[in-house]
């Protein structure tokens, strides 16, 4: 199996808390369609872990290889890039912009990539939002959507790229237990069937024991 | 890079979601930017009306003779050996027209610094009604070049200047007078010169410079009427007023023409110092105020714009999160800001 992400003596210190150290020596790896899901208490580093993971915290030391690439030592706008084409993020909260409609909100990753004319970009939307059961929703703006389908639209929008990996930070964290069981079921869904990598975050142990492997952090350290 | 046309559809769809924010926020801009204009053109428009109110009546250069002493008295060119008991010079009493002034006047009309050259000829008068006499100064004028040139019809407000061509012997005198004299326009007006003789005028108008000791003593009528009243040639003039296409090259050529006429020359700069100062300072005055609004202006449209950012900072993050860089938001928001100003600038 190929690995998609690799994390080698990873270690953060926060320098302006009184050089407060969060992580100490991380490693681990996400493989080719692996469902994996990170847990430990509050404080416990995962959360920063995956802040740096995502790309957008720049301040640490070791090494993070994704797809192959060096993620040290990059600029910005690299960055913008790898996340753009690589990182599917699905969040605690949707975070859809209200000011789009739901198929909007799937399209913008892909309109910044920049690959396909609009025309092919809002079929692939409308593709991922029917993988989702959302394609009837598609032109509401998401205040007129509830919690589990904001969810559901965000995850679409997390997979318009074609993503390597997805990164989900406690995505059931705000939803009920029919919503979250529905999220659940379409991670493992694309585990299994579309065999797309994924990375949770959360700190519901249920949710985890249920994924194909768990990494369980305590104050900083993978155990 | 992504293609320009994708980074301004997201720009005008963020402000279509917040249309009546925007356009709040192009209003306020708007009226700071009107409000500047309006002053700046007040402040312009009150320079201009109070410059006029000088410049309108004021010669650039006024060609006169004064009445003096020959600088070089005879005595001076006697032999200094002898003793001289001469003392207490007087100045000459004598006509203080200009010499020569028909050579004048051509020569200027010949200039091309010149715009225009106007004769004067003035005289002290007594304005007589029945018993009533006082004393006055009488202004022979050049009808339609001083209207044309120094905007005496602007001051006239009974009447008109140009009745001073089409009826014979005929005045315009200062409404101060026509006050004392309980003399309305139609009325006949007796004219006693210095010598005694005395002329009857008709009164064809009123005029009111707005001075009230320059309203109560002065009248005008055409040239040829006074010379004929004084019975002087018709080349006699006291005044000769040269008005320049270039204001600014007044003083020197005043000492020119002195120079070259042998007379005396008074230029505007001259005449009106104060006035130079009073331009000054409120030009001073309506830049400082004028940068003063552009200043209050510029701290209005960058805190709305500051405000239009701040809100849209989960927005900006998303964004991030998805994928989009730094200068792709930045370029965002610039789109943003310039429709604010264009829009703005098209409600001006």
């Amino acid at each position: 199996m190929s690995r998609i992400l690799e994390v080698k003596g990873l270690s953060k210190t926060f320098i302006e808390s009184d050089n407060m150290q969060v992580l100490y020596d991380v490693d681990m790896h996400v493989d080719k369609a692996e469902f994996v899901s990170i847990v430990g208490k509050s404080g416990c580093g995962k959360s920063t872990l995956l802040y740096i993971l995502s790309t957008m915290d720049t301040m640490y030391e070791g090494e993070i290889i994704l797809d192959g690439e060096k993620l040290s030592h990059r600029t910005q706008t690299e960055l913008a890039r790898i996340r753009n084409e690589k990182i599917g993020f699905v969040f605690q909260f949707h975070y859809l912009l209200n000011e789009f409609t739901a198929l909007e909100n799937v399209m913008l990753p892909a309109i910044k990539l920049n690959k396909f004319s609009k025309q092919e970009i809002e079929n692939q939307a409308i593709e991922r939002l029917k993988i989702l059961d959302m394609h009837k929703e598609a032109h509401k703006k998401p205040n007129q959507l509830s919690g589990g389908q904001k969810q559901r639209v965000a995850i679409a929008r997390a997979l318009i790229n074609s993503p390597k990996i997805i990164m989900a930070d406690e995505p059931t964290g705000n939803l009920d237990q029919v919503n979250s069981e529905i999220v659940f079921g379409i991670f493992l869904e694309l585990s299994t069937k579309f065999d797309q990598s994924l990375l949770v975050v959360t700190h519901d142990l249920e949710f985890a024991s249920r994924t194909h492997r768990i990494i369980q952090m305590v104050d900083g350290r993978i155990v | 890079m992504i293609g320009s046309g994708a980074i301004s559809s997201i720009a005008i769809a963020l402000m279509k979601a917040k249309w009546r924010q925007t356009m709040v926020a192009a209003m306020g801009v708007m009226f700071g930017i009107t409000m500047f204009v309006t002053l700046l053109s007040f402040m312009t428009g009150l320079n201009k009306m109070l410059d006029g109110l000088i410049l309108n009546r004021t010669p650039h250069i006024r060609i006169y003779n004064e009445m003096k002493a020959t600088i070089k008295q005879p005595i001076i060119r006697a032999r200094v050996t002898e003793t001289h008991f001469i003392h207490s010079i007087r100045p000459k009493s004598s006509f203080t027209n200009l010499r020569n002034s028909g050579a004048i006047l051509r020569n200027l009309d010949n200039d091309k610094r010149v715009l225009a050259v106007t004769p004067r000829v003035s005289s002290q008068v007594f304005y007589s009604i029945g018993r009533t006499n006082f004393g006055g100064s009488l202004q022979g004028v050049d009808v339609l070049k001083e209207d044309k040139y120094f905007h005496l019809n602007d001051y006239i407000t009974r009447g008109n200047l140009r009745d001073l061509v089409s009826v014979p012997n005929s005045i315009i005198i200062g409404k101060g007078i026509a006050d004392l004299l309980l003399v309305d326009v139609g009325d006949q007006l007796d004219v006693k010169m210095p010598d005694g003789r005395v002329r009857s005028m008709k009164i064809v108008g009123f005029f009111q410079s707005g001075i009230k000791d320059i309203d109560k003593v002065l009248s005008y009528t055409s040239y040829k009427s006074l010379q004929t009243l004084m019975d002087v040639p018709s080349d006699h003039f006291t005044e000769i007023y040269v008005n320049l296409h270039d204001r600014s090259i007044a003083p020197a050529m005043a000492l020119e023409l002195a120079d070259m006429f042998d007379t005396d020359t008074e230029d505007i700069v001259r005449a009106n110092a104060q006035f130079e100062t009073g331009t000054k300072i409120r030009s001073i005055i309506s830049y400082s105020v004028g940068i003063t609004l552009l200043i209050v202006a510029g701290f209005g449209i960058y805190n709305i714009l500051n405000m239009l950012i701040y809100e849209k900072m989960d927005t900006i993050a998303i964004l991030k999160a998805m994928g989009y860089s730094g200068s792709d938001v930045k370029r965002i928001f610039s789109i943003i800001s310039v429709s604010i100003g264009l829009v703005e600038v098209l409600q001006v």
